[in-house]
C-alpha cells in the first residue's frame, strides 16, 4: 500500500575537510552511521539508496562513491536504488527518494552525496579516473575550446547580464559571500572551510576569478559526505527524531546547456513550486540556497517570488534582511561558500535541522516550521519544500 | 604563449560547425522544412522533429549579448585577462555562441557591441572568435 508523505527522519554529515586523509568510502560511512543514530534506525531497517550523480571521477574525484558501494559494505538490502546524473539537479536523488517512499518500494531510504574533490586533487593517481583526454565532448565542445573552461565563466556572464539589465552591484551581491561566512562561524563543520568572518572590504578588494565573480563568490573544493534519510509516513513509528515532511518538490531543465538559455533554471523551478502545495512563500521561515557560486542564491530569491526578478540584489542589500536573525535566514550553515563545497545536500540537511530546533550555535528564532531547500545552477534546478507538522 | 586550445571531437552532427572556417563559413544547422535553427548542431530539427536539415553558412555577424573578463588562468600558460562572451548571432534567431572576443583590449568590451566572426585555425579545427566591428 502506497504511503501518501514522505519524511527526512534522519541527518548525519562526516567530517568536512580540505584534503582529508580518510577515504571517501569511509566519510560517507561516518555520515550514514550518524544519520542512523539521528533517526534511531538501524541498518536492516534501511531498503534504499539515491544519490547523485552516482560514481563519476572526471579531473576531479567529483562523485567518489556508488549506490551500490554503499549497498555492498553496509550490507543493505535494497529495494530500489539509483545513482544518475541525468537528473533536475543534486537534490532531485533526495526526490527520487520521496518518489520511491510515496510509491511503497522502500521505507527507509539513504540519500548520500560524497566530494572528494579536494583529496582527489592531491591524490590524482589513486581518485581520478586515469587517461587526460585529448579532445572535449559533448556539451563542454561549447564551452572548453574558448577557455570558458569553469562554471565560473558560465554563471558570471548571467550575474553580469543581470548587473547589466538590473543594476546588481558587486557590494550587493558581497552580501551573499559575507552572509555564509558569519553564518559559517557559528557551524563547527565548517571549521576547515571558514577560519575568519569575511567583511565586504576583503570582499570588494579580493582578486576577480572572472568578471564579476570574485575569490569570493566561488565554493571551494571540499572532502565530505552528507546524509539524509527518507522515510514513509507509515514507517515513521520506527523513528525518535523529529520528521520534516517533503511538502512539495520541483524540478526542471528546459535545455541541458548554460549558454543556449538567458536565465538558470531557478526561474523554471521556482515557479512551479508553488503549484504543488497550498504554502505561499510567505510561510517561508529560512531559505538554504544553492551559492556554488554567489549569484545563484538572487535566482533562486527571484525565481521562488521572495522578490520581483531583478529586485534580488535590492532584497539582500545591507545584509540584513538575509542575517541569522533576519526576516529570511539564508544560508544559515554558512552555505557552500562558508562550509564548503558539500554540492546540494547541504542545504536540505541544514534545513532540517533548522526546522528541528537543532541547529545549535546558529538556531533561528521563533518556531520555524516551513523551508525551503534548493540546488543546481545553469540549466538544471531542484527545490524541496520542507515543513514540519 | 597560450597552450593548445582544447580540441572538439569530430562527428557526424558537429564536423560542418569546427571545419567551416576553412572556407571561411560559420555554419549553423538549418532545417529545410520550417526553416529554424538547431544549435548545438544535431542530425534533426529541435523544432519541428524533420531530419531535413543542413549546415547553413549564416553572416557571421553578431552582437554581445552578456559577457565575462576572465582573470584565472584554467590551463598552465593561459595568458589573462581574456573575453569570454555570448553572442547572439543576427541571422540565426534563437542561436547564441560562447566566443572569445579578439582583437581589443578587454575593457573595450561592452553589452549590444557589434562583432563579426574571425576564424583561428588549430590543426584544422577553426576556431570561431568574434572581433568588435566599430
Amino acid at each position: 500500500m502506497a504511503s501518501t508523505e514522505a519524511y527526512i527522519t534522519g541527518l548525519g554529515q562526516s567530517e568536512v575537510g580540505v584534503r582529508l586523509p580518510r577515504h571517501p568510502l569511509l566519510l560517507t560511512v561516518d555520515a550514514v552511521r550518524e544519520a542512523l543514530d539521528d533517526a534511531g534506525l538501524t541498518l536492516s531497517q534501511i531498503d534504499g539508496v539515491f544519490t547523485y550523480p552516482g560514481k563519476m571521477n572526471g579531473y576531479t574525484a567529483f562523485s567518489p562513491v556508488s549506490s551500490d558501494d554503499l549497498i555492498e559494505v553496509l550490507g543493505i538490502k535494497s529495494k530500489w536504488h539509483l545513482g544518475a546524473a541525468e537528473q533536475p539537479a543534486q537534490l532531485a536523488a533526495i526526490g527520487a527518494a520521496v518518489m520511491a517512499v510515496k510509491q511503497g518500494l522502500v521505507r527507509h531510504a539513504i540519500c548520500f552525496r560524497t566530494v572528494y574533490e579536494a583529496g582527489g586533487m592531491a591524490d590524482p593517481g589513486t581518485y581520478m579516473s586515469g587517461a587526460r583526454q585529448d579532445t572535449v565532448t559533448g556539451s563542454s565542445q561549447w564551452t572548453s575550446p574558448f577557455w570558458a573552461t569553469s562554471a565560473a565563466c558560465w554563471t558570471a556572464q548571467y550575474a553580469a547580464r543581470h548587473m547589466h539589465r538590473y543594476g546588481l552591484t558587486r557590494e550587493q551581491l558581497g552580501q551573499i559571500a559575507v552572509n555564509g561566512s558569519k553564518n559559517a562561524m557559528r557551524n563547527p563543520r565548517a571549521r576547515a572551510i571558514t577560519k575568519e568572518e569575511l567583511t565586504l572590504d576583503k570582499y570588494m578588494s579580493a582578486r576577480m576569478i572572472t568578471t564579476p565573480l570574485c575569490l569570493y563568490d566561488c565554493d571551494r573544493f571540499s572532502d565530505a559526505s552528507t546524509v539524509v534519510i527518507v522515510s514513509a509516513g507509515d514507517a515513521l513509528g520506527d523513528v525518535k527524531s523529529t520528521p520534516v515532511r517533503v511538502a512539495a518538490m520541483s524540478g526542471s531543465v528546459d535545455r541541458y546547456s548554460w549558454d543556449q538559455v538567458e536565465w538558470p533554471a531557478a526561474y523554471e523551478t521556482g515557479a512551479d513550486l508553488w503549484t504543488r502545495t497550498d504554502y505561499t512563500v510567505k510561510d517561508v521561515n529560512t531559505a538554504q540556497f544553492y551559492d556554488g557560486f554567489a549569484f545563484l542564491p538572487i535566482t533562486w530569491l527571484e525565481g521562488l517570488g521572495f522578490c520581483e526578478k531583478g529586485e534580488g540584489g535590492k532584497f539582500i542589500e545591507g545584509g540584513t534582511r538575509i542575517a541569522l536573525d533576519g526576516e529570511l535566514p539564508l544560508n544559515t550553515f554558512g552555505g557552500q561558500l562558508g562550509a564548503g563545497r558539500l554540492h546540494g545536500f547541504g542545504f536540505a540537511h541544514e534545513a532540517v535541522n533548522q526546522l528541528r530546533g537543532t541547529a545549535t550555535g546558529r538556531q533561528i528564532a521563533g518556531d520555524p516550521k516551513v523551508a525551503v531547500a534548493t540546488s543546481g545552477g545553469g540549466p538544471m534546478a531542484a527545490a524541496l519544500l520542507l515543513a514540519r507538522d | 604563449m597560450n597552450p593548445p586550445r582544447p580540441r572538439p571531437k569530430l562527428d557526424q552532427e558537429n564536423t560542418a560547425f569546427w571545419t567551416g572556417g576553412s572556407e571561411g563559413k560559420l555554419n549553423i544547422v538549418k532545417c529545410g522544412d520550417c526553416g529554424e535553427f538547431t544549435h548545438p548542431p544535431r542530425l534533426l530539427c529541435r523544432h519541428c522533429q524533420s531530419e531535413n536539415v543542413a549546415a547553413h553558412a549564416v553572416a557571421g555577424t553578431g552582437v554581445i549579448d552578456s559577457f565575462t573578463v576572465n582573470h584565472q588562468p584554467w590551463a598552465k600558460g593561459l595568458e589573462v585577462p581574456y573575453v569570454i562572451a555570448r553572442v547572439k548571432l543576427d541571422d540565426a534567431p534563437g542561436v547564441y555562441l560562447t566566443t572569445n572576443i579578439v582583437n581589443c583590449p578587454v575593457d573595450a568590451v561592452d553589452f549590444e557591441d557589434k562583432v563579426r566572426v574571425v576564424f583561428e585555425e588549430q590543426d584544422g579545427i577553426f576556431y570561431p572568435l568574434f572581433e568588435r566591428t566599430v
